[in-house]
């Protein structure tokens, strides 16, 4: 082999303190380099052609490059190696900025510190082999799972595309947490307005396959050919027949369940149809209230029922759908409040939640709009909303700020002004967070034209007393206790992670964080992408969000789909494992330890052994420290090459 | 189904607040909860000791944490919240070894660890349990508005208390309406009533306490049941000082929870100790229960 070593001086990032010219030197001395140079910026244009004419100048047959990690530039220079006519493979890194100048200031022990690590990858790229991916072919259909307005974004954009979609949705309708909404900040713009026509879009678009009140069961496969089997749900109506002309509801006698569309501050009958918008508008029954089915008697709804939808013995059903690529948009859900047990609320019906309150603002709610307290039904003059509830608060494991509540609970006191002109609103807040275009315009506006009053302080305890409710909390600008009688409080509960996103996050073998929200591939250059290849984020399963911001996720998740999808044939990754047939004894513990179930067992000539799915391995190389016999091998990561590493360290 | 604990009345049991530590007593024996003494007790180091020095208000409370260890105990009840505060701050802080070095230097017998100490409503709820409870009671306490209040620092701070909710607690409520009584939803349950401000700030005790009164007579309350014997003596002793400072009227009885238990379990009026009391429950709970007939 003929080794070229390039080190690189980064500017003065790692020349700083790192002597380059030496740590070049010292590398001629390792077997098989036969070239070494330092080298100004590697990764530049002039770096990279330097690169490539080296190892057609010296017939160079591997290269070394000693930079920066491998996580940001390993393929800018595989693609170099490439152009000059070597396999990409035969290429390795020494990170002698983030491991090397980055964290040690003395020059002289840095650089041997550098001649170390370029000595180690020496050694392992002596034992690199060439590695040519495969080719296999793409389903070009996607699947889409939740259909809130990110789901409905990426869905749309996608079939605009031509692809094939299927949406699949838990709850009856589509539409999300923005269905629920009244108007929305920062334009005060009327949420079904401009979500409705959406939802309609994807009723209608003959590219999208919609499957409400269904769940993922189970993904099988990999990027490009997953196998989705989709549980839906049973309804107890036939929805091919049923017309959502709504005269079960009408006639329906079980009529005072708590109807989780209206976040539980309304009543609603057991067989339902969620709202007048609802995308399908279809009705479903809800076994555990329905008469029919606790008490074995009524059946009035199919009696009513025009078309003889309705059918009690209907069951579960799956269905598999076959997809190339996964877009997960299962949004949040909210903190709940009846965990600050000092405010209140679940004790006390005058305490709500933010979205509770958005219900009681919008015209198709349970009070038509007309803002009424939960206790009593009065109109409310004296209003506070206290912020931050259930977010920022370390003692109850939310640490993190969600997002758009500050937006929100300005947009709220806007909303009651103009439904009761003499109510006054009051705000306790920690700090107003409200970056964004026309977003702390929008705060101010609020406070100035519309008078709501800003307290910054946190609420200490919420109590009744008569017929009010008494929060009492501390004015910290003015540095004064103060006590508000209220008539109604209105608690901006913080953003969660959905029912279930953990669960889910499991089926698509994704990552997600403490607090269950999925992880993307890099918190800056990959925001949509996760690290499963066919799986991509939109909206605010990744972390609380705006409604902008999950359109534009839900639009940058469909342009990665399409992009994937404009190649017939992919290519996988070579570097995964594979198992030396001679040696596997059959015994299946790399099966059992694989996490993303990617070796199977099969007959070898009457003897049981394991064999890699190659598109599916993910080369993650924890089989290969579970085989006993050492059988299973991840390519460019042989046990070989780790044990030259480790010696070329021990004799240095 | 004897079960044992050690029991640390503290220093009011043995004055302020006697009726409290007698109807525990008659309480737990009818319940079959043993409280074994805990011989030559000393104080829990509650009282100036721990504002002038942590390691002198350990060490006296770790004497009597040994005591209990050398009963071959691993527990102590005591009613008194300040006297738990100091024995669960005692044994927290005693987990840092150069901390407890220093405690046991002022100790001739050093603390060996590993006592809790509960307060007699935790021991209650946990030990004896609400089933037990509900099947003792003799006569039900139908009809009677309870109002539950456990003061500011029974459950505070959580962490170290660990038990039961700190801004709602139920642990009380729960007890006294398995003895039938009518709990009211008391909001201001763990609100301050101003503690030992009584000798200092009156004034501030005569309007927090005032808070408490007027919030209990505006959920109907025939009676606040206590645990503690500090806030009972500022609701009650100091009922009139509230009144006047006030100009309020109130003629509240603050009798402790486990008096109305022994109401409950029909234990000897001695062992009750109503008469005890500034504002005397009883012709409130006669009514209250005659009515319920
Ligand atoms: C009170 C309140 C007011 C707000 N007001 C505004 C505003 O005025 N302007 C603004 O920009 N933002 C506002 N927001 C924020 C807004 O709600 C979110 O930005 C938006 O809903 C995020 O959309 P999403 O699609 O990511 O998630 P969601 O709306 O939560 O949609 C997720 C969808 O996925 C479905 N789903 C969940 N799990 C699964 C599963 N396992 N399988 C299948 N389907 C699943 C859910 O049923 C749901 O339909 C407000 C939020 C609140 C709480
Ligand atoms: S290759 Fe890495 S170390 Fe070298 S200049 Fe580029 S970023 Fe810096
Ligand atoms: S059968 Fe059930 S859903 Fe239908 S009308 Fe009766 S209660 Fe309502
Ligand atoms: S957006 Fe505002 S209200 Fe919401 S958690 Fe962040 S700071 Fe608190
Ligand atoms: S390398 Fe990882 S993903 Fe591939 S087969 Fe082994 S355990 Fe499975």
């Amino acid at each position: 082999m003929r080794i070229g070593v390039f080190v690189c001086h980064c500017g003065s990032n790692i020349e700083g303190t790192v002597d380059t010219a030496t740590v070049a030197k010292a590398s001629l001395d390792f077997p098989e380099v036969v070239y070494a140079t330092d080298t100004m910026y590697a990764c530049s244009e002039p770096g990279q052609d330097g690169i490539i004419q080296a190892i057609k100048d010296k017939n160079l047959t591997g290269v070394v490059v000693a930079s920066c990690t491998p996580r940001m530039h390993e393929p800018t220079f595989r693609r170099a190696v490439e152009r000059a006519g070597l396999n990409r493979f035969m290429f390795e890194m020494a990170n002698i900025r983030e491991h090397v100048s980055w964290i040690g200031r003395d020059r002289e022990a840095n650089t041997n510190k550098s001649v170390d690590l370029v000595r180690i990858a020496v050694e392992k790229l002596r034992r690199d082999a060439p590695l040519i991916p495969s080719k296999f072919s793409v389903n070009k259909r996607v699947m889409v799972i939740g259909g809130g307005v990110a789901g409905i974004q990426a869905a749309l954009d996608c079939a605009d595309g031509g692809l094939e979609v299927v949406l699949v949705e838990r709850e009856s309708s589509i539409g999300g947490k923005m269905a629920k909404l009244d108007k929305t900040f920062p334009t005060v713009d009327c949420s079904s307005c401009i979500l409705g026509p959406k939802m309609v879009d994807v009723a209608q678009h003959p590219n999208i396959t919609l499957h409400a009140y269904s769940e993922v069961d189970s993904i099988g496969g990999y990027v490009g050919n997953f196998q989705v089997q989709v549980k839906k749900r049973a309804t107890y109506v036939d929805w091919e027949l049923c017309t959502g002309c709504g005269a079960c509801m009408e006639k329906c006698p079980s009529k005072k369940n708590p109807d989780a569309f209206n976040e539980k501050i309304g009543p609603c009958t057991s067989i339902n149809i969620p709202f007048p918008q609802a995308i399908p508008k279809k009705a479903v029954i809800d076994p555990t209230t329905c008469r029919q089915f606790v008490k074995g008697k009524c059946g009035v709804c199919a009696k009513v029922c025009p078309t003889g939808a309705i059918k009690y013995d209907m069951t579960d059903e799956i269905v598999t759908e076959d997809v190339g690529a996964i877009v997960a948009a299962t949004g949040y859900d909210l903190f709940d409040i009846s965990k600050v047990t000092e405010y209140g609320g679940g004790r006390y019906p005058d305490v709500i939640t933010g979205l509770q309150y958005e219900r009681l603002l919008s015209a198709s709610g349970p009070t038509g709009g007309h803002i009424k307290r939960p206790s009593d039904g009065k109109e409310p003059k004296n209003i506070v909303f206290i912020q931050c509830v259930g977010s920022r608060d370390k003692s109850l494991d939310r640490p993190y700020c969600s997002g758009f509540c500050c937006m929100y609970t300005a947009k709220q006191t806007i909303l009651t002004k103009d439904h009761i002109p003499d109510s006054q609103s009051y705000v306790f807040y920690m700090d107003i967070r409200s970056p964004g275009k026309m977003y702390d315009e929008f705060t101010r506006r609020a406070m100035e034209e519309y008078g709501a009053r800003y307290i910054r302080g946190r609420v200490a305890m919420v109590y009744p007393k008569g017929d009010k409710m008494i929060v009492r909390g501390a004015d910290t600008l003015a540095g004064t206790q103060v006590e508000i009688e209220a008539d109604l409080v209105v608690l901006a509960a913080g953003a969660e992670a959905a029912k279930g996103a953990p669960q889910l996050a499991e089926k698509l073998r994704i990552s997600y964080d403490k607090y269950g929200f999925f992880m993307e591939s890099h918190p800056k250059l990959k925001p949509v992408e996760t690290n499963t290849a066919g799986v991509y984020l939109a909206g605010s399963c990744q972390g609380p969000k705006d409604i902008p911001q999950s359109v534009g996720q839900g639009s940058a998740a469909a342009a990665k789909v399409l992009a994937l999808f404009s190649k017939d044939m992919l290519e996988s990754d070579p570097q995964i494992s594979r198992v030396d047939i001679k040696r596997c004894v059959g015994c299946g513990k790399c099966i059992m330890t694989c996490p993303f179930k990617a070796i199977k067992e099969v007959e070898f000539r009457g003897q049981k052994k394991a064999e890699v799915i190659e598109t599916v391995c993910q080369g993650c190389g924890i089989c290969t420290s579970t085989c006993p016999q050492g059988a299973i091998q991840l390519s460019h990561f042989t046990d070989n090459q780790i044990l030259a590493e480790v010696n070329a360290l021990c004799q240095s | 189904m004897s079960e044992a604990i050690a029991y640390y009345p503290g220093c009011s049991g043995l004055g302020t607040s006697k009726e409290y530590d007698t109807s525990t007593r008659a309480v737990c024996a009818a319940l079959g909860l043993s409280l074994v003494d805990i011989p030559d007790w000393s104080c829990c180091g509650s009282s100036p000791a721990h504002t002038k020095d942590h390691v002198l208000s350990a060490a006296l409370a770790a004497r009597n944490l040994q005591l209990v260890s050398d009963m071959g105990l691993k527990a102590a009840a005591t009613p008194c919240p300040s006297c738990l505060t100091n024995l669960r701050t005692a044994n927290h802080r005693c987990e840092a070894a150069p901390f407890k070095a220093k405690v046991d230097k002022l100790l001739d017998d050093p603390y060996a660890g590993g006592v809790n100490a509960v307060s007699v409503l935790q021991a209650l709820t946990e030990m004896v349990g609400l089933d037990t409870v509900k099947s003792a009671v003799r006569t039900p306490l139908k009809g009677l508005k309870v109002a539950c209040y456990y003061g500011c620092i029974m459950n505070r701070p959580p962490e170290l208390m660990a038990f039961d909710d700190c801004e709602n607690p139920m642990a009380m409520d729960n007890i006294l309406a398995a003895m039938g009584a009518e709990v009211v939803p008391f909001p201001l349950k763990v609100e301050c009533c101003g503690a030992s401000y009584g000798i200092p700030r009156p004034d501030v005790v005569a309007k927090l306490s005032g808070k408490l009164l007027d919030a209990a007579v505006g959920v109907g309350a025939d009676m606040v049941a206590v645990a503690c014997p500090l806030c009972q003596m500022n609701l009650d002793l100091r009922q009139g000082q509230v009144n006047r400072a006030g100009g309020t009227n109130f003629r509240m009885p603050v009798p402790y929870f486990t008096q109305l238990m022994a109401v409950a379990l029909n234990i000897a009026d001695e062992e009750i100790g109503f008469s005890k009391l500034c504002v005397d429950p009883r012709p409130v709970l006669s009514k209250a229960l005659a009515v319920a007939d």
